[in-house]
């Protein structure tokens, strides 16, 4: 399968902490890749690295064999990568349905507004939101707007999708459905990296995971390797500071 | 497009040819009322074009009040008046461009404190230059344009400002800019250009307000920085849009009327203490209508259709 993204020794400090440390990676077409790593591991920065919420210090970010690393969110988005974010993020005093159709309208496959608005309706009820279209987003629960990012996200007609920790707080029944969903979108064809902490999830979905700590990558391969290796156990016992 | 994307534009239309007439029937008096009314109506929803959707407060209003004013005062007797106009918006644009590509980067009260400094900026500067190039500080406008002509010229700019106004919120800019003041990194993230989003419509929020000061110059017969440049010009504007409530176009208008007859009373009665009691009613209107006239008819009329779904229907 060929890359579609690639990230070449990115890195990114705040202030003296080196929350992303040379991070190289390849995502490639179709797969699903779980990101995980104990809090604070820099997980979030690289998202918001190749997404473009923060611009990295060094290194290259390749998406579609084009460098991104120095565009902005807005390009990044056009050029198909969407996101959600750990903390979810809601346009509140809009309804669902406009919230989705701003997805549509700026995204990889702009539209206008009327057009925004059918597509909106489909992938509302793709999460299950689609009978509270006319409500406003901040009359939703936390769990269900999770559901109307990914949404928002879904409409921007992306190749690639980052998922932030997005089953966090799922009960059992809610996280079967959101496993299902995720492993619906795969099947469609979209390649996934999922920050996240549910291993079933991860065992469940992801055809590989990359395990960082302390901004670097420490360990990847299927989920059963990489979380089986001593570094990794290590990590998440939280015995991280000596050798 | 539908007949009711037309209802709003066909109001504006008509009630503008119900004004037209008025200056027909009124005193000097009343003129000079309806041509305050009509000025902070025009800034007012100049204003709200930009900052009503995006949540961007401006106090830049009198820093492009008062390019216009002066680039009447020094243009008006050496050219035609339709391209002293055009030269006012021309001024109005090239500043705002350079000031919203600097400025627009800062969000919050960077940008409140930035646009109020810049007014103070330029009217520093255009005191510099006029004592230095013309030989002058402040100077007489002797332009032969009637109180009914600026009354004439203001309502057509408001009509052009709502009719561009709506353009925009049916457009994928108008939604851009909701966007952004909703939450500007989703705005990004959704695939916005939110710098060129703001830039743009600052750009044309800030040509209409030139063109204003350069319509009203020639009432004052002599202006100064102090006058053009007013920084109350800023903030009368700001309480008025917040007393009508950005949130829709018409908002403004319906704050400009009554501050604009109230402002008038305390000025003529008040007038050393006008500053504060423009502070005192800033103070009340956040208070006590903290979304505006427009947030009090949204609300009475969510509870008028929740009172009336409520009742069970006689057939059933
Ligand atoms: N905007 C920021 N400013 C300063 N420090 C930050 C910022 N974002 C993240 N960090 C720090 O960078 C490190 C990595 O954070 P993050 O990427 O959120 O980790 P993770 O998502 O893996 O839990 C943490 O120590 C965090 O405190
Ligand atoms: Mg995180």
């Amino acid at each position: 399968m060929q890359p579609l993204i690639e990230l070449h020794g990115v890195s990114k400090s705040f202030g003296g902490l080196r929350a992303v440390d040379r991070l190289t990676a390849t995502i490639r077409r179709g797969e699903v890749v779980g990101l995980v790593g104990p809090n604070g591991s820099g997980k979030t920065t690289a998202l918001n690295l190749i997404t473009g919420n923060l611009t990295a210090d060094s290194g290259a970010i390749v998406f579609e064999g084009r460098s991104i690393e120095r565009d902005g969110a807005h390009r990044i988005t056009r050029a198909g990568i969407a996101r959600t974010f750990q903390l979810v993020r809601v346009m509140p005093t809009m309804t669902l349905a406009e919230n989705v159709a701003v997805g549509a309208m700026f995204g990889a496959r702009p539209c206008g507004p009327a057009e925004a608005a059918e597509r909106a309706l489909p992938l509302l009820a793709r999460v299950g939101l689609a009978a509270r279209a006319d409500e406003r987003a901040a009359s939703l629960t936390y769990i269900d707007q999770k559901r109307l990012e990914l949404a928002r996200a879904l409409a921007a007609h992306p190749q690639l999708l980052l998922l932030d920790e997005w089953l966090a707080g799922l009960n059992p029944t809610e996280l079967k459905e959101g496993i299902a969903l995720i492993a619906s979108l795969a099947r469609d064809g979209l390649t996934i990296v999922m920050v996240e902490h549910v291993m079933d999830a991860i065992r469940a979905l992801c055809t590989r995971c990359i395990v960082m700590n302390a901004g670097t990558k420490i360990a990847e391969g299927t989920p059963a390797q990489a979380l089986a290796d001593p570094g990794v156990i290590k990590a998440y016992l939280g015995d991280d500071d000596d050798a | 497009m539908t007949l009711k994307d037309w209802t709003l534009p066909l109001i504006v239309l008509a009630a503008a040819a119900v004004l037209a007439p008025l200056p027909v029937v009124a005193g000097s008096y009343w003129m000079a009322l309806l041509v305050n009314i009509l000025m902070y109506a025009t800034l007012a929803t100049a204003w709200a074009l930009f900052s009503g959707p995006t949540h961007y407060v401006s106090l830049a209003t009198a820093a492009f009040f008062g390019l216009g004013a002066y680039t009447m005062a020094f243009l008006g007797e050496k050219l035609p008046l339709p391209l002293v106009y055009g030269v006012a918006a021309l001024i109005g644009a090239v500043v705002a461009t350079i000031v919203g590509l600097s400025t627009l980067r800062l969000s919050g009260v960077y940008f409140v404190i930035f646009t109020f400094g810049l007014a103070e900026l330029v009217r520093q500067l255009v005191t510099w230059g006029e004592a230095k190039y013309g030989g002058t500080v402040g100077r007489f406008v002797f332009i032969d344009v009637t109180q009914q002509g600026i009354y004439w010229m203001l309502l057509g700019l408001l009509v052009l400002i709502l009719l561009t106004g709506f353009a925009i919120q049916r457009s994928r800019l108008g939604w851009a800019l909701r966007a952004i003041g909703e939450d500007e990194t989703v705005a990004r993230h959704a695939g916005i250009d939110t710098t060129v989003s703001k830039v743009a419509v600052f750009v044309v929020s800030a040509t209409f307000m030139t063109v204003v000061g350069a319509i009203m110059a020639p009432r004052w017969t002599y202006i100064d920085p102090s006058i053009a440049f007013n920084p109350i010009i800023s903030f009368q504007v700001l309480i008025m849009a917040l007393l009508g409530g950005a949130s829709r176009l018409y908002g403004p208008i319906l704050g400009v009327v009554p501050l604009a007859i109230l402002f008038e009373i305390l000025q003529a009665n008040f007038p050393n203490s006008f500053s504060i009691l423009l502070g005192l009613a800033f103070l009340v209107i956040v208070y006590f209508v903290p979304n505006g006239i427009v947030g009090l008819i949204d609300q009475g009329r969510g509870a008028f259709i929740r009172a009336t779904r409520r009742r069970p229907h006689p057939a059933e």
